[in-house]
């Protein structure tokens, strides 16, 4: 009991970071039908961005204070490459055959991970540390240190904010989406967007939202993976994204609810199978064969994604 | 006295196909104009043109003497033109009220805004009873009271309505029709497209026949009603 208890932490601590980043994905194929691949490196990008506010600001503090200006720094990082890639990248592809798009993506994918990792430590003016191999993240007071025991279930801090930041940014963004004007544009550019232009919609302005909406959830779960690895790297963002990419799938991608139950049942699946599939194929070092898998089945037998892709019932 | 639209020497091609070839044509203030013709006529194709939606291979739009063929769909809205399309595209996952609401985002005045959504369900009572529900549930008529009520909504000064009476039963057909003159009672000046011409043209001050993108005649709706031609070729009669 005890051990399904704590993979069932384990699991909610996994997936919640993955449904972090699969909104990402989700929003943005709702809107344009596209496959973000580069949003792996948005959210890698944000971890960075984190780090580097540390590092020019802070260097050395643990207060926990820091920790909110830390994800302002993640933001402003994530959602600026974002937009950038957007308007520099995709707009000119806008009416453009649908691989053209995807085939950037993975080419965005790359440059971003190769910029990290040759021009990390040669960025003027700041003294950073190369991220040719992993760089430490800043422990901070509260949110780092030692586990907390729930009878003999170990939670880790970095897990309690993972799991409360996916808590406070599904509500904030069901809030956003169903009760905002902006939201409501979104709603309605995802499900008709020539009818969207002729309610006054700017249908450019919406897209760049659904970029920048990704970016920030993805910023929170790339503070969110430092402080539960200790450490971030260049190519952190490539395995994340595929798997927030899965778990966007599994919940019907184009549905934003469905990327949050996507997210928590990979998570979950991952974790339990490394607890309980016995033999050769159990233990950690499957986990990964487990969650794609999983992709593997939903592609064949249920491509709509457990709560439905929304956004093929176009009527 | 500028017209409210003046639509000048319009071509519009879909590649090497020209769909609307130099057309011409004016709707003045207060007016209801129709604009008629078979399948494949141009005139799905030319009101898309006129709210941004496509653009021009030549020739020039202006409206309220203002000219718009090269402003962003999204801007000719708050202008002032509203445009209900073909199909009535109403967003089915949406609620009845959100559906109104949208035809009102390019506004701010949310007293006036709360005040035009009583009286679209003043004007479709069947809407207020079910503001709620998924509009995708709707009937076909029930969806164009809602895609017209969307289009009024903008507070439109000239109202756009593509074949509004499609595939409603002659009771509905009824209705909308009677709901046009409704609207330009109010004041709403109104461009109609209709294969049904009948109906189209016995509320018309002023009426265009549209042949394979080209208008081969017009005049007033009576004119037109009783003209041999468009007896012969939109009126079933021989």
């Amino acid at each position: 009991m005890d051990q399904f208890l704590q993979q069932l932490v384990n699991g909610l601590t996994l997936g919640s970071l993955y449904a972090l980043i699969a909104v990402g994905y989700t929003v943005v194929y709702g809107i344009v039908q596209l496959i973000n691949f580069a949003h792996g490196e948005v959210f890698m990008i944000g971890a960075f961005g984190a780090l580097s506010t540390y590092l020019l600001f802070f260097d050395g503090q643990t207060g926990v204070w820091i920790l909110p200006i830390m994800i302002i720094g993640a933001m402003i990082a994530a959602v600026g490459t974002a937009v950038l890639m957007e308007r520099v990248a995709y707009r000119p592809l806008r009416n453009a055959p649908r691989l053209a798009p995807l085939i950037t993506a993975i080419g965005i994918s790359v440059f971003l991970q190769e910029l990290v990792r040759v021009f990390y430590d040669r960025i003027p003016f700041a003294d950073f540390p190369s991220a040719k191999q992993r760089i430490p993240f800043p422990q901070l007071d509260v949110v780092s240190g030692t586990a907390v025991q729930i009878g003999d279930v170990t939670v880790q801090r970095s897990a309690i904010f993972t799991i409360g930041a996916l808590v406070v940014c599904a509500i904030l963004l069901w809030y956003f989406i169903n009760r905002t004007r902006l939201g409501r544009g979104m709603l309605a550019v995802s499900q008709d967007p020539d009818t969207a232009r002729l309610m006054g919609i700017n249908v450019d302005r919406i897209i760049v939202v659904a970029f920048a909406l990704g970016a920030v959830l993805a910023a929170i779960a790339g503070v969110s993976q430092g402080l539960q690895n200790n450490n971030i790297d260049f190519k952190m963002g490539f395995i994340a994204g595929l798997k927030a990419f899965t778990a966007a799938v599994l919940g019907g991608i184009g549905n934003i609810q469905g990327a949050v139950v996507g997210g928590l049942v990979l998570g979950l699946v991952e974790s339990m199978a490394t607890q309980y599939v016995p033999g050769q194929f159990g233990g950690g070092t499957w986990k990964d064969v487990w969650a794609f898998v999983i992709l593997i089945l939903v592609l064949v037998f249920r491509p709509q994604g457990l709560l439905g892709a929304r956004v093929v019932d176009r009527a | 006295m500028t017209a409210m639209l003046e639509v000048k020497n319009l071509e519009v091609a879909y590649g090497k196909i020209v769909a609307v070839k130099k057309i011409s044509f004016s709707v003045e203030q207060g007016q209801v104009v129709s604009l008629i013709g078979t399948n494949g006529a141009g005139k799905t194709t030319t009101l898309r043109t006129i709210s941004g939606l496509l653009r021009p291979t030549h020739g020039e739009i202006y409206f309220q003497g203002q000219r718009i063929d090269k402003t962003p769909a999204h801007d000719i809205v708050s202008m002032g033109l509203a445009h209900s399309p073909e199909g009535r595209r109403i967003f089915p996952r949406l609620s009845v009220q959100e559906n109104l609401l949208l035809g009102a985002f390019a506004r701010n005045d949310q007293a006036a805004i709360r005040a035009d959504l009583d009286a679209a369900y003043d004007l479709f009572p069947i809407l207020g009873e079910r503001r709620k529900q998924p509009a995708g549930t709707f009937s076909g008529g029930e969806q164009q009271m809602l895609a017209m009520g969307r289009a009024m909504m903008s507070k439109p000064k000239l109202m756009m309505l593509d074949e509004p009476s499609m595939g409603l039963s002659p009771i509905m057909m009824k209705r909308i029709m009677s709901t046009v003159t409704e609207l330009q009672r109010q004041g709403t000046t109104i461009l109609l497209v209709e294969q049904n011409a009948q109906a189209a043209l016995k509320r018309a001050d002023y009426g265009y026949v549209l042949e394979v993108g080209k208008i081969v005649l017009s005049g007033s709706g009576s004119e037109l009603l009783v003209n041999d031609d468009v007896r012969k070729a939109y009126l079933g009669e021989d």
